[in-house]
């Protein structure tokens, strides 16, 4: 019967529903504690409502603007170094939580955004420019420095690594179908 | 023209928002309950002082965590105080980041349950890679 139901609920929806039930239990447990998540949640929704709102423009904008042919010249198959750019400077000046970005990258991605491009604009989600300063006054200039240029550089080894354990996978997986 | 595919871009955009907004608000929920619920002295006591374990630590605490980065740089400003190694410091800020425990689930079902699962090991152990080698680049500075 559970087996059933779970069937025909999707997976965004059983992955809200056990969140949901964590907060029910800390409810049962611990009602200050319940309290204080709840209020933290009301603030931190708050504070992510314009990111939300700014996603959404840029995911309309995209569809109006980028079709497949278009994403799949800029970030597709090969688009070489143009492509890892792109993704660079984005992945630098996107601002807000990374999950946040999930849905525009879905997105790109059914559009012919490449595995590699999508994995070297996250990883260069690392580079903070606004947090710069205060790296440097609990870390130092030395450090500051190297380490976000180390982060650009191995953002792409990150996007090339993902693509061959993917693709070595898809490969195996083939071989295994023959 | 224009204004008709402008409608009809508003409306999948409509479409595929509402497709992703219980993923969403489920990874908000489940950000704010981590937020929440770890403490930020949770951090402090559990490095062992080994410089081997400690960047796996630092790694994973990371991987684990959510919320603003500002966080991971406090933390890890309290945590050179304490003379924890800075590979292990700078592995977990770097995680902190890269690698997503917590969003793991919103991030497969978006963008698919190898590439989620494949990045964020990847990303881990080029963490550690990456904090060794900004260590060593220190060391000549």
């Amino acid at each position: 019967m559970i087996n059933k139901i779970l069937e025909k609920i999707e997976g965004k929806w059983i992955f809200l529903i056990i969140i949901s039930l964590a907060y029910l239990i800390i409810g049962f447990i611990n009602i200050a504690l319940f309290h204080k998540t709840l209020i933290a949640l009301s603030k931190l929704i708050l504070k992510l409502a314009p990111t939300l709102a700014f996603i959404f423009i840029l995911m309309f904008l995209s569809d109006l603007f980028f079709n497949a042919k278009k994403i799949s010249k800029h970030i597709g198959h090969n688009s070489g170094f143009k492509g890892w750019l792109i993704t660079i400077i984005a992945g630098i000046i996107s601002s807000g939580p990374i999950y946040m970005w999930y849905p525009i990258l879905s997105d790109l991605k059914d559009k012919g955004m490449q595995n590699k491009y999508i994995a070297t604009f996250l990883y260069n989600r690392s580079v903070k420019i606004p947090l710069v300063p205060m790296m440097i006054y609990y870390f130092g200039l030395s450090f500051t420095i190297i380490f976000n240029i180390y982060i650009i550089i191995f953002s792409i080894i990150n996007g090339l690594l993902v693509n061959l354990f993917l693709n070595l996978n898809n490969h195996e997986n083939s071989n295994r179908k023959c | 023209m224009k204004l008709e595919k402008a409608k009809t871009s508003f409306k999948k955009t409509i479409n595929s928002f509402k497709q992703t907004l219980p993923i969403l608000i489920g990874i908000i929920m489940l950000v704010n309950l981590s937020i929440t619920l770890i403490p930020n002295y949770f951090y402090k006591t559990i490095f062992t002082g080994n410089i081997i374990i400690d960047p796996i630590i630092g790694g994973t605490l990371g991987g684990i965590s959510a919320g603003n980065p500002i966080m991971s740089y406090v933390i890890g400003g309290e945590l050179i105080d304490q003379n924890i190694s800075l590979i292990a410091i700078t592995s977990f800020i770097l995680t902190w980041v890269s690698v997503g425990i917590v969003q793991l689930p919103a991030e497969a079902l978006m963008l698919g349950k190898k590439f989620a699962i494949t990045r964020n090991i990847i990303s881990f152990f080029m963490a550690l890679f990456i904090a060794l080698l900004i260590k060593f680049t220190l060391s000549f500075l």
